[in-house]
């Protein structure tokens, strides 16, 4: 109520002084476009640009060249390893970040606090030191034996290593927040754990793991410097799409790189359109 | 026993992803002794190489940190037409990989390029150069601190800017009084977040710079050049450094959430 009586207050204030006075709305109006001048400009020079120029590269030899160059087998291998692993990778990604973010919500254990802080390391660790410590464990000099370097496994792991994050911190927030109530009352009505978790706690915490997942699968699909150590860049055999596309650069073949980041970036748009849907369903309720 | 169980897998795959190899970096770095180390990181081209990465961080930060905080003030206050898409946009560089990053401004600034002929008409050199790093490792570390700032800008709402203007103070004043102390804890983090993302940058650098030793090359290109060419102490050294640098912006990052979240 006396929210209200303050905000009644503030408006009938407003109207007696006449906001927004004149001299202020004039200087309002060039604050907003100079402020949307410079994030305009800012992002053209930055993003887009730079992403026209790809595209524009990539068709100056005809559409029927580029579909010959993007289909050539040496490419389509590599997109389908980037796209087979990167869904392989969401998906652990998916039960293990869920599980994760379950132990440091509801669990309770000596040391949580830094296990929490440790799991955003991946997002402040250099890439390129990601795939070096690995190739420490599980490299040639492997102290306990595994040597996973030069195979594809190892483009599983490195992939594991740098998406860890995402699905473990799009899912503690929306546990954080979830009522325990309808959990008791389901186990008070006789349903199982398994049951609580498939009927109420899951239904609840889907979206932020499917944006996660999400995130997470765009991540790895354009990941590379976690890669370049331990997985080595055999065409048809650890080559991935960046990597295709960093030796072609390096090779002088700009069509074949073109054609194949082109690939790439389309699957960007799509990743990033499905977030926005999917953020668009988790905010349902609030909008509505 | 459920719980017993949950809590292991999750610890234990931590360990065997994420601590269990970070752990061995600390082993190997002080494989060859302190001497050797040591030789490896007072190398003048080593020390090049982390001048330029913090050069390049010092030059893409204060940038991206002006950018963020205007972007969020116009795409959350201003409500223009097209708010959207600029919001879409800002998004990109999370999706985009590294080297097709590198590769559009290989394109874009190169021989054959758009802007390559003007600018190497008027003897500037942008690829292979300082500028093409800084514009590639700005690309990417782009969306930290708008991302950060725009929810808690939505958050606190615009009643107190609108009490302020009420009572007759100017655009600037508002800001510098009302607006940045609400903010200042979101743009800290993520500039935080952008200071990681630049001093890691490896993939969009690598196709830009030439990798030119004492030249263009960057800590994170250098320990991959020491490891192809069998300097394995040497790039364990390097990455060492680097990921004490990593642990300090992870400290930082636990240190200032609670603040965030309590604001």
């Amino acid at each position: 109520m006396r929210w209200e009586g303050l905000r009644l207050a503030e408006t009938a204030h407003a109207a007696a002084i006449g906001r927004p006075s004149r001299r202020s709305s004039r200087e309002g109006a060039a604050a907003a476009t100079l402020s949307l001048g410079f994030t305009t400009a800012y992002l053209s020079v930055i993003v887009i640009l730079p992403i026209a120029a790809l595209i524009w590269a990539s068709t100056q030899g005809g559409i029927r060249q580029f579909w010959s160059v993007a289909t050539a087998p040496e490419a389509i291998a590599a997109l389908k390893l980037s796209l087979g692993a990167a869904l392989v990778v969401s998906l652990l990604n998916a039960v293990f970040g869920t599980i994760t973010a379950w132990v440091l919500v509801r669990d309770d254990f000596r040391g949580k606090r830094v296990v929490n802080a440790v799991i955003d390391l991946p997002f402040a660790l250099p890439t390129i030191v990601a795939g070096l410590t690995l190739l420490a464990l599980y490299g040639p000099q492997s102290p306990v034996g595994i040597d996973v370097s030069l195979t594809r496994k190892a483009i599983l792991l490195a992939l594991l290593f740098v998406t860890l994050p995402f699905v473990v911190r799009t899912v503690q927030p929306v546990l954080l927040e979830l009522d325990l109530e309808a959990e008791e009352a389901a186990r008070v009505l006789g349903a199982s754990e398994a049951r609580v978790f498939r009927s109420i706690v899951l239904p609840n915490i889907l979206p932020g793991i499917l944006s996660g997942v999400a995130l997470a699968f765009a991540r790895a699909v354009g990941e590379i410097g976690a890669l370049v150590l331990i997985a080595g860049n055999t065409p048809f055999k650890t080559e991935v799409a960046s990597v295709f596309v960093f030796l072609h650069i390096q090779g002088g073949d700009q069509a074949g790189a073109s054609a194949v980041a082109v690939v790439m970036l389309a699957i960007s748009f799509a990743t990033l359109l499905l977030i926005g849907g999917l953020r668009f369903l988790a905010t349902r309720h609030e909008r509505a | 026993m459920r719980r017993y169980a949950l809590r292991f897998t999750a610890l234990g795959y931590l360990l065997l992803v994420l601590l269990g190899p970070l752990a061995m970096v600390f082993v190997r770095a002080f494989d060859n002794g302190l001497d050797a180390l040591w030789k490896t990181l007072s190398d003048p081209n080593t020390l090049h190489a982390f001048w330029l990465t913090l050069l390049i961080t010092a030059i893409a930060v204060p940038l991206n940190t002006v950018f963020g905080v205007v972007c969020a003030l116009a795409i959350v206050r201003r409500r223009f037409p097209g708010a959207g898409l600029v919001n879409a946009i800002v998004d990109l560089p999370l999706a985009i990989s590294p080297v097709v990053v590198g590769l559009s401004l290989f394109l874009l600034y190169g021989r054959t390029g758009w802007f390559g002929p003007w600018f190497q008409g008027h003897g500037v050199q942008i690829l292979f150069a300082l500028p093409s790093m800084v514009i590639a490792t700005i690309f990417v570390s782009l969306p930290f601190v708008a991302r950060e700032v725009v929810p808690t800008l939505r958050e606190i709402g615009d009643e107190q800017e609108q009490a302020a203007s009420t009572l007759g103070a100017n655009g600037w004043q508002t800001f510098w009084r009302i607006t940045l102390p609400s903010i200042r804890w979101a743009i800290i983090y993520g500039v935080v977040l952008t200071t990681a993302r630049c001093l890691g940058e490896y993939g969009a650098v690598a196709v830009v710079s030439g990798n030119v030793e004492g030249k263009t090359q960057t800590a994170t290109l250098r320990v991959q050049d020491a490891y192809e060419n069998f300097n394995q102490s040497g790039a364990y050294g390097i990455a060492l450094v680097l990921a004490a640098m990593s642990v300090i912006v992870l400290v930082a990052m636990t240190l200032l959430r609670p603040k965030e979240e309590a604001a």
